[in-house]
């Protein structure tokens, strides 16, 4: 049995290891080109950090059974604190050129400290807020997420329309940890490297007691403390673990921009950032699902991409076309339609897993047989 | 002898009142480790209160549940867990979308001594822990007859069949005192006496004390050595099952006047 | 002290308000247990409606506000069609929490549909005189004729609910169908039909809170219904949600907390301070100021 999973685990690596490999060699050939460098490397780094972001909200919203509805909040935390730390780095001439290797190490402290602070908040959020179930669970996350979003806009140097405003004037490409779009190209392992860390962490943590426990508190909370768990603790360790990964998802975007605003982030906006646009890529991978999530992710961000920039939206007719003026009508159906249809999302609570793919597509096959089967036999009986 | 022996659950005067209704009052109980106890009384006169009383869902308004001697007052209901009282539900709560295996396993998650770091990290001691409790949980499925369903979803078995996971559940909590709620209830003749043998494994097996809700009369009359008889909330009659069949208050608890 | 009394009026109007949206918040979330994220939403429909009915009115030689009528109409239109499209096939396979999923995506749908419509568009909408100008003074303090109105409404609005939940048939059938759908069922009460009326009934109202928020801010956006809709959410639930008295008590409580905020600390903190209160009465009373606490059976 051990050595099965432990195979599993060898696989993974390897072949994540081999994918990585292949993806700096692809980078140092191409990178240089107008495409690559302008379009394909900058909508990798925004898949990353939507990828980390929908899987840290699926814990808690998936996994858990706790709908949160201010999980962008501790995004915007993590935004701030690793841009602000990193200007402050700057200002303190710990490091001038981003090819420093004094850049890597503040920069790895940044995205570090980006998430021990937005843990460490949700933690105290959490203690309280998470006393609460359901509908008052939902209204208060909300409530505390449009707090954080109103005091970081109160914050002398964070400023009212972005950090550019504030005392730290300052721009992220220039003086922080924002890259230009030479520098993603050149950084692009970074955002790899911290995304795999960050699902892979996130996926131990489901495989283990943890994740047990928390599932436990999903299908029957009273069963699950007459279990002997104790289900405060587990769900505010859970809040502050999703709220880690969510600050990091936050470094990683503030990485990708030359400056922040908190409007970006706000429960009410049109943008792809709101605590909405993250519960539909969680519902649309799949409740319980990080490869859901990560799938979804993915999806969300290029049918974003697409509705905006896509060549193939001018051929269409006017009325067509003038809708996805308008993307959030379009993920707004695309959410309805998915619960109406399919409420479990595209993956329900299946995992991915390289070592049983095929047993996995055989089995799915021979379900669907047996499901003709039955239908064929009831109609020959009806 | 008798004397000597210390009673491993007991309370004193425990009452609870919801509002101004007195749903338990002056309930006392002595169960002695190995014994099979039986609770009985007629709808609605506070069994399952007395249930909720004894794992902390409730707190008490008065009186105590002791475990060894020790009080309870105050704990939360894992505490109670932890301290050695474990349950099934009258209406069957499993966890539905998680499979036979782990619903056993979730109830080991207080005896798992590994932290955040060793499950990131998969270092070997979360190894040996995980493989420990998949042998354990194992273990209980084979004695409740559920091995070969460890990796279905629970909200697939039959109905019989969940009534056992539930109990197999509780029991991998490792606790001294199993309270079982009507364990029995829809359950044919059949499922019935599979269930009174598992239960008559289970206690010989692990020496532990039970307390047993029951509707089905000749089920709590073949197989409890003591039965205690609760009407609006307060204890009519205990004793061993001839002397409480024989009681008139329970003869008219149960018939009407 | 003039400040202060100012404020408290401010205050009041603005929870007045609040109070109306709340009503509808709390008559639905009693029925079918769903914070009805599209509540706030279905103002802004009101108030395009009656933007485009009032030059109608007018013509006519009506009162603006007459144009109320066709915008409750249209409400409860929108508001039965959002439960018979999207709630009602959710509830009935989903859980708690998809269908609360579902009434946010039904928020964003009608702001961003509203918004895709040529005729309504982005844009913000002024639009005219709803109420005469003026008021009478209170020593000191000016009390607009339109914070009056606004105040009477709501108190009657309340009133008549309470006393239609109470006192009629229909209403004692919505209560039934809060208590216990199964029980409601058996006794020969059509539960669905039920809901589709309080969905009616809950979203008309939204019609005449669109009207006494245009009386105070003429101006009509497709967003308007969010924030408000939102703070109205959270009297409904400081109140005790699902408590008719308690949507009212809320909504005055929360505008007083605003408007004080706005006048004596900051008005950009005024959000914040706004939430905190509902943090706090949550996590001492979770079941609201007037609610009751109930646990699950076990």
């Amino acid at each position: 049995m051990k050595s099965k999973t432990s195979r599993g685990y060898l696989l993974n690596t390897v072949v994540v290891v081999v994918l990585f490999i292949g993806f700096q060699i692809l980078t140092s050939l191409k990178g240089s080109e107008g495409s690559f460098k302008l379009v394909i490397v900058p909508s990798i780094w925004q898949c990353c950090y939507l990828m980390v972001l929908a899987a840290s909200l699926n814990l808690v919203l998936g996994f858990m059974g706790q709908l949160s509805l201010g999980h962008c909040g501790f995004m915007a935390i993590g935004a701030y604190t690793a841009a602000l730390l990193s200007l402050a780095c700057e200002r303190a001439g710990l490091f001038e050129n981003k090819s420093d290797l004094s850049f890597l190490l503040v920069l790895i402290a940044s995205v570090l400290a980006a998430g021990i602070l937005a843990a460490l908040l949700s933690f105290l959020i959490g203690i309280p807020a998470l006393r609460l179930k359901g509908d008052y669970l939902a209204i208060i996350t909300l409530g505390f997420g449009m707090i954080i979003i109103n005091i970081i806009n109160n914050l002398p140097f964070c400023g009212q329309d972005g950090l550019a405003q504030g005392s730290a004037a300052a721009s992220l490409y220039k003086n922080g940890l924002g890259f230009g779009s030479k520098a993603k190209v050149q950084f692009l392992w970074f955002a790899l490297v911290v995304t795999i860390l960050s699902l892979t962490l996130m996926f131990m943590f489901v495989r283990s007691k943890y994740g047990r426990a928390i599932r436990a508190i999903r299908d029957d909370e009273i069963a699950a403390s007459a279990s002997g768990v104790n289900t405060s603790y587990y769900k505010v360790l859970t809040f502050a673990y999703s709220a880690f990964f969510a600050g990091v998802a936050g470094a990683l975007y503030s990485c990708t921009n030359a400056t922040l605003s908190t409007s970006s982030f706000a429960f009410t906006n049109g943008g792809i950032l709101n605590s909405t646009f993250v519960v539909v890529m969680v519902v649309l991978g799949g409740m319980g699902s990080l490869t859901g999530s990560v799938v979804a992710a993915t999806i969300m961000f290029f049918v974003n991409y697409q509705i905006k920039n896509g060549a193939w939206v001018e051929h269409l007719p006017a009325s067509v076309s003038g809708v996805f003026e308008y993307p959030m009508l379009v993920y707004a159906l695309v959410l309805i339609i998915v619960i109406l249809f399919r409420p479990k999302g595209i993956f329900g609570s299946y995992e991915f897993s390289l070592q049983n793919l095929i047993p996995d597509i055989r089995r799915a096959r021979e379900r669907r047989k047996a499901a003709k089967a039955e239908r064929k036999e009831a109609q020959a009986h009806g | 002898m008798a004397e000597e022996r210390v009673p491993v659950l007991e309370t004193r005067k425990l009452g609870i009142s919801f509002g101004g209704l007195k749903a338990v009052t002056d309930f006392n109980i002595q169960i002695f480790p190995g014994e099979l106890v039986g609770l009985i009384g007629p709808n609605g006169a506070g069994k399952t209160t007395v249930f909720n009383l004894l794992t902390g869902v409730y707190a008490p308004t008065e009186g105590t549940v002791l475990l060894n001697g020790k009080p309870l007052n105050g704990k939360k209901t894992y505490q109670f867990v932890e301290a050695g009282i474990a349950r099934t539900f009258q209406n069957i709560r499993l966890f539905k979308e998680m499979s036979v295996i782990e619903n056993v396993k979730v109830a080991c998650t207080k005896d798992l001594h590994y932290g955040l770091f060793s499950a990131s990290l998969r270092t070997p001691k979360f190894w040996k822990t995980e493989k420990e409790l998949t042998e354990k949980a194992m273990s209980l499925l084979e004695i409740c007859n559920l091995a070969d369903v460890a990796e279905l979803p629970a909200a697939s078995l039959p109905y019989g069949r969940q009534r056992k996971l539930e109990i197999a559940r509780a029991l991998a909590t490792d606790m001294k005192v199993l309270l079982l709620d009507e364990p029995a209830a829809g359950m044919n003749p059949t499922e019935t006496a599979e269930l009174l043998t598992c239960i008559n494994t289970i206690r010989d097996r692990f020496g532990i004390a039970i307390l047993l809700i029951e509707h089905d009369m000749s089920l709590v009359m073949n197989v409890c050595e003591r039965i205690q008889v609760l009407d609006y909330g307060q204890t009519i009659a205990a004793g061993s099952p001839a002397e409480v069949a024989a009681n008139p208050s329970v003869i008219a608890a149960y018939l009407g006047e | 002290m003039n400040t202060f009394f100012q404020t408290l009026i401010v205050g009041l109007r603005l929870g007045s308000i609040y109070a109306l949206v709340a009503l509808g918040y709390t008559m639905v979330y009693g029925i079918i247990r769903l914070i009805n994220f599209a509540h706030g939403d279905f103002i802004m429909v009101g108030g395009y409606t009656m933007i485009f009915v009032m030059p109608l009115m007018l013509r006519l030689g009506l009162p603006a506000w007459l144009g109320v009528l066709a915008a409750i109409v249209v409400c409860a239109l929108v508001g039965m069609g959002t439960e018979l499209i999207a709630y009602r096939p959710v509830r009935r396979k989903g859980t708690n929490m998809t269908a609360l999923i579902t009434a946010i995506a039904m928020s964003l749908f009608l702001e961003n549909l509203a918004q895709a419509i040529p005729a309504i568009g982005p844009n913000p909408k002024v639009s005219s005189q709803i109420f005469g100008n003026g008021g009478f003074k209170l020593g000191t303090v000016t009390m607009e004729y339109t914070t009056v109105i606004t105040l009477v409404i709501s108190g009657i609005v309340m009133l008549v609910l309470y006393a239609f939940t109470q006192r009629t048939r229909l209403g004692r059938a919505m209560r039934c169908v809060s208590e216990d759908k199964a029980a409601a069922t058996l006794m020969g009460i059509n539960v669905n039909s039920t809901i589709l009326l309080t969905f009616g009934i809950g979203s008309g109202l939204a019609a005449i809170a669109a009207l006494m928020y245009m009386a105070q801010y003429p101006k009509v956006y497709t967003t308007m219904g969010a924030l408000l809709g939102l703070k109205a959410f959270v009297s409904a639930v400081l109140g005790g949600i699902g408590i008719i008295p308690g949507a009212m008590l809320g909504g005055i409580v929360i505008g007083l907390v605003e408007s004080f905020t706005t006048s004596y600390i900051s008005s950009s903190m005024a959000d914040t301070f706004v939430f905190l209160i509902l943090i706090v009465v949550l996590i001492i009373k979770p079941a609201g100021i007037l609610g009751k606490n109930v646990g699950e059976k076990v």
